[in-house]
């Protein structure tokens, strides 16, 4: 399990380094910095001098390579520098929103795997059903969901007609607020859980072990509670781990229309402001936050599967 | 030749799927010819918000715009971005993942470390830096997008080299003196073409769906273009008011992004009639 670790953390390195690196250049080397374009938009006019010191102060006139080195040093260290807007650290900005959102992106999971896996195992109990028709339908249904406007049609239905649920907020962050946004945001991943689990299920059905197990007289309760199912998670736990992917970025939207105050609408909002410290924050802590799940999952297999050891 | 497997797997999926992409295809041709009023110029307050009914199919908008002939016009904005992005993300991906395969060494340690990076960011983050960066508009778009999801179709391409390099008709080819280009494109690249259509078609409906994403947060295509997504964004604000602003948008780009996944699912289904794992 250590060696595990160990090992998946030095593949991380790299990446993270690779990814701070582009965030980087994609920023600077670019057109457009945070202080011409306090100028663009015409609501604002703005003293070419107090540009100038502007530009001395956040270091922006520095060559690229020490601007470079200088970001490169400071994000090692924990530091993602000054909101150009809001003027505190970055991290103290983005650590008021990793509560909140991390809460969301997991309810939105348990709500894709409850739901999920249980349709796309009872439908693969009985392939050419009813139940599997349903199920199916309804999973390439979510997977073709835009998901803030499925948001926004719950939102619609359940908050401002039925009146059941808060339409908007964080709230104390009790349960209720959370409810709308979590289906919204887990609808996607909820519908490819129910297609991977019921692939998964049927080939699992069908191999040799299971109708060994039969063959000996096992209950087909047994079997399927202890092989079938034991042997269909490796593969949704996989699915699970690249869902968090894209669900990290559907997060951006529906914390958006939500209202709800976490990483994802911080980027927005800062992409706006083109507070560029506070975008390369997010887009850091949401990639960090990615691998650091996948490194989860991986210790997750070993887990799983005592097949698997990772000994290449 | 393969109608047989046709009508066993995935026939119901290929004939809806391609029929909603068809209707899809045809209402973006022919969107002057169907649409009623022209999209952004027909704007009259004395029609401001009126209901789906008779006179307006889908309902007007705040502007008394109809909300019908915004949609048909919007069909032509996604297809655009679902096909070009895809275009893009299949040359950039196919390119890579070829070169990378087949002439190993350094470039194809670049090409790993490339798509492994790529696998980290979600691709709708890396779009929306992009987006950033660029500023909003239908051009922007399609460099966000047609750039950030070429990860699949470069994984695959190389795949397949790797595996087609060391086969007879591969050597034969080199042998005969052909390029490695020559033999990457013309040799191994027909061999991928089915798993490369899939991807693409899958990857139109999630372009898609990124579109409408993007042009919701504002990033995206900008009001008064009638892109989905755009229209998705203007309508939010009037979800009390006026819902069927919301409706009719959303259900476009279900049934558009439905059509491309069965469609994707059906001729999965014939390229790979092996396949019982959907996609990943």
């Amino acid at each position: 399990m250590l060696v595990v670790l160990v090992r998946r953390l030095a593949n991380i390195i790299p990446t993270l380094i690779a990814v701070v690196a582009l965030v980087f250049l994609l920023f600077s080397v670019l057109p457009g910095s945070f202080i011409s374009g306090m100028g663009e938009d015409g609501r604002t006019t703005i003293d070419p001098a107090v540009m100038e010191r502007m530009r001395k102060e956040m270091g922006l006139d520095d060559p690229l390579h020490v601007r470079f080195a200088k970001y490169i040093a400071h994000t090692a260290t924990g530091d993602l520098g000054i909101s150009f807007r809001t003027r505190e650290p970055v991290t103290a900005l983005i650590g008021q929103r990793v509560w909140p959102s991390l809460k969301l992106v997991f309810a939105a999971m348990t709500f894709a795997i409850l739901v999920g896996v249980t349709l796309g195992f009872l439908a693969a109990l009985r392939p050419g059903s009813l139940v599997d028709t349903v199920s199916m339908v309804f999973a390439i249904s979510g997977l073709s969901l835009s998901q803030f406007w499925f948001g926004l049609m719950l939102m619609y239905l359940f908050a401002l007609k039925l009146n059941w649920l808060p339409s908007f907020g964080y709230g104390d962050g009790g349960f209720s607020h959370i409810v709308l946004p979590a289906i919204a945001l887990g609808v996607g991943p909820m519908a490819l859980l129910a297609r991977t689990t019921r692939a998964a299920v049927l080939d699992v059905l069908n191999a040799d072990f299971v109708r060994t197990a039969r063959s000996k007289g096992m209950s087909e309760r047994r079997v399927v509670a202890w092989h079938v199912l034991r042997n269909a998670l490796v593969l949704v736990v996989t699915i699970v781990g690249l869902q968090f992917g894209s669900l990290m970025g559907a997060a951006v939207v529906v914390e958006k229309l939500f209202a709800w105050p976490g990483v994802g609408s911080l980027l927005v909002d800062s992409v706006f402001q083109r507070d560029m410290p506070a975008v390369q924050g997010c887009i850091l802590m949401i990639v960090l936050f990615f691998l650091a799940i996948n490194t989860l999952i991986d210790l997750a297999y070993v887990a799983i599967d005592p097949r698997i050891h990772y000994s290449r | 030749m393969k109608l047989p497997r046709l009508k066993v797997k995935g026939g119901t999926s290929l004939w809806i799927g391609g029929g909603l992409v068809t209707l899809a295809i045809v209402v973006a041709i022919a969107a002057p010819l169907i649409a009623r009023t022209d999209p952004v110029m027909d704007a009259n307050l004395m029609n401001a918000e009126i209901p789906p009914g008779l006179d307006f199919p889908f309902g007007t908008d705040a502007q008394g715009r109809d909300i019908y002939s915004r949609i048909v016009y919007g069909a032509r904005i996604s297809l655009t971005v679902g096909v070009v992005s895809q275009v893009l993300n299949s040359l950039i991906g196919v390119t890579l993942g070829l070169t990378a395969g087949y002439w190993g060494g350094w470039w194809d340690d670049v090409v790993t470390g490339l798509t492994n990076l790529m696998l980290a960011i979600p691709s709708l983050i890396f779009a929306l830096a992009i987006m950033a960066i660029l500023g909003p508009g239908l051009l922007s778009l399609l460099v966000a997008l047609g750039l950030t999801s070429w990860s699949y179709s470069c994984r695959i391409a190389r795949a397949q080299v790797l595996s087609l390099k060391s086969q007879g008709y591969v050597q034969a080819a080199r042998i005969l003196g052909y390029g490695d280009l020559r033999i990457m494109f013309t040799q191994v690249l027909p061999n991928i073409l089915g798993p490369l259509i899939v991807i693409a078609t899958l990857g139109m409906g999630g372009a898609i769906l990124s579109e409408a994403a993007l042009s919701f947060l504002g990033l995206g295509i900008r009001p008064p273009f009638p892109s989905w997504g755009s229209m998705l964004s203007e309508a939010r604000d009037q979800i009390t008011t006026a819902p069927w602003l919301s409706v009719f948008p959303g259900l476009a780009i279900f049934f558009t992004v439905l059509g491309l996944n069965l469609l994707g699912d059906g001729l999965r289904d014939i390229f790979d009639p092996q396949s019982t794992t959907r996609r990943a």
